[in-house]
């Protein structure tokens, strides 16, 4: 019997139905929690080409949801590893991993590539951007949510269907709800709220009525209680952003409770796997740092050595006081580093930690 | 009038519990979330959408439901 077997047997899917999911492409935006167990059952399910966009590498604490991953996926970066399960589950389908964060840059022209885009990102910075890009290229966008034990679900911008910002107009205050410290979720929660979303990519591709779109399904994991709630379009939503086309790559987006630059102790920056260290300081300034994983490329000639690093690892530039490392990480991540640290206090501070740590 | 107020993700961690049915004279959902905000002060700072009779509506509605729910935009994933 053939892989699909048990699709092609349900008379609403047969095999006209399985070929409709090999010929669908659909992005996957954040292989996180909710990503990862959309990912499994659309790979599973067939689905011809999949993109995985994801700049983050796993991590211990991912490995209690993010159900792609095990232990020997520590510090990879996450569509790559995602990527190398899914290829085993389903070795039929062209899987495409980008190892890179979503910008207003890139979204325009992966979304292009793609029919239906997958929001499982952890976010709202990302959350809006795809929001303004399904609407500039006139996808369909499947979304999902989870705080603690509660999640979301909903389709967005499907057959003239409400967008994200008809039921949320604008990004919440800074800072007001919490997204970026560990809140806590529970494991289980993104599993069933991804394995939802799954089954709303399935049911568009197979053309399917009675897609969640205009609706917003709502699930509380303590008291098994569901709700569903109508979102109305709001045109004024859509209308602001097709009048952003114009500007939308030039968008900086404000990043939400996420510092741009992000610093890095000594301490910490020595715990991460798969790290490349670059001394940003011209060759005669002392002191002198010999560690291991270490470049030396002076600030200045920084640009022109792009290819001498490696994007797929974490990337922590020092300086001798942190001022320089700052000015390193956004020009690196203008060239699509996504992993760039600046270590605080500069040299001084990795020699502080060698002497202690060999204390 | 007695309406039964829900509380969604963040929400329910301030008010600390998931609804409750509470009486009101006003006539407008924002009167009655300023009513709201007095018995729990912290809500003013927190940004979500109501619902009436599990729909969406504007902060100007006319109350016309039993039923209210606020629903703060989660970002987890």
């Amino acid at each position: 019997m053939s892989r699909y077997s048990r699709h092609i047997v349900l008379s609403e899917i047969g095999q006209a139905g399985q070929d409709k999911l090999s010929n669908a492409k659909v992005l996957v935006v954040g292989a996180g929690g909710l990503g990862c167990p959309v990912l499994q059952y659309l790979t599973a399910a067939g689905i011809g080409t999949l993109g995985i966009i994801d700049h983050d590498f796993v991590e211990t604490s991912n490995l209690q949801r993010q159900i792609l991953f095990g232990t020997s996926s520590l510090g990879i970066n996450k569509a790559i590893a995602a990527k190398a399960r899914l290829e085993d589950l389903n070795p039929t389908i062209n899987i495409q991993a980008y190892p890179k964060k979503l910008t207003h840059l890139n979204a325009l022209s992966l979304f292009e590539k793609y029919d239906i885009i997958v929001d499982g990102t952890d976010n709202f910075r990302t959350r809006y951007l795809i929001n303004d890009a399904v609407i500039l290229k006139s996808k369909p966008v499947v979304y999902g949510a989870i705080y603690k034990f509660e999640g979301q679900v909903s389709v967005f911008n499907y057959q003239n269907g409400p967008s994200y910002r008809c039921l949320f107009p604008t990004p919440p205050k800074d800072g007001s709800v919490a997204n970026c410290s560990e809140i806590g979720v529970l494991g289980v929660l993104p599993g069933i709220i991804g394995t939802m979303q799954a089954n709303e990519v399935i049911k568009i591709v197979l053309g399917f009525d009675n897609v969640l779109s205009g609706k917003l399904f709502c699930y509380n994991s303590r008291n098994s209680e569901t709700v569903m709630l109508k979102i109305s379009k709001s045109e004024s939503a859509f209308e602001k952003v097709r009048a952003g086309r114009e500007t939308f790559k030039n968008e900086t987006s404000t990043a939400i409770c996420e510092s741009h630059i992000a610093e890095i102790s000594a301490e910490m920056a020595f715990q991460l796997d798969n790290v490349q260290f670059i001394d940003l300081r011209e060759q005669d300034e002392k002191p002198l740092v010999a560690i291991s994983d270490c470049l030396q490329i002076p600030l200045d000639n920084l640009e022109k050595q792009l290819d001498e690093i490696h994007s797929e690892k974490k990337i922590v530039l020092f300086c001798q006081t942190g001022i320089r490392s700052k000015k390193g990480v956004t020009l690196l991540q203008n060239h699509n580093f996504n992993n760039c640290y600046s270590l605080k206090d500069g040299a001084s501070a990795i020699l502080n930690y060698l002497k202690i740590s060999t204390q | 009038m007695d309406l039964k107020i829900k509380y969604f993700g963040l929400l329910a961690e301030i008010t600390l519990c998931n609804e409750e049915v509470l009486e009101f004279s006003e006539t407008t959902i924002s009167e009655v979330l300023e009513v709201l905000h007095n018995k729990y002060p912290s809500l003013r700072d927190k940004d979500f959408q109501v619902a009436q009779d599990l729909e969406i509506v504007s902060k100007d509605s006319i109350v016309s439901a039993t039923e209210i729910a606020l629903l703060p935009p989660f970002s987890g994933g």
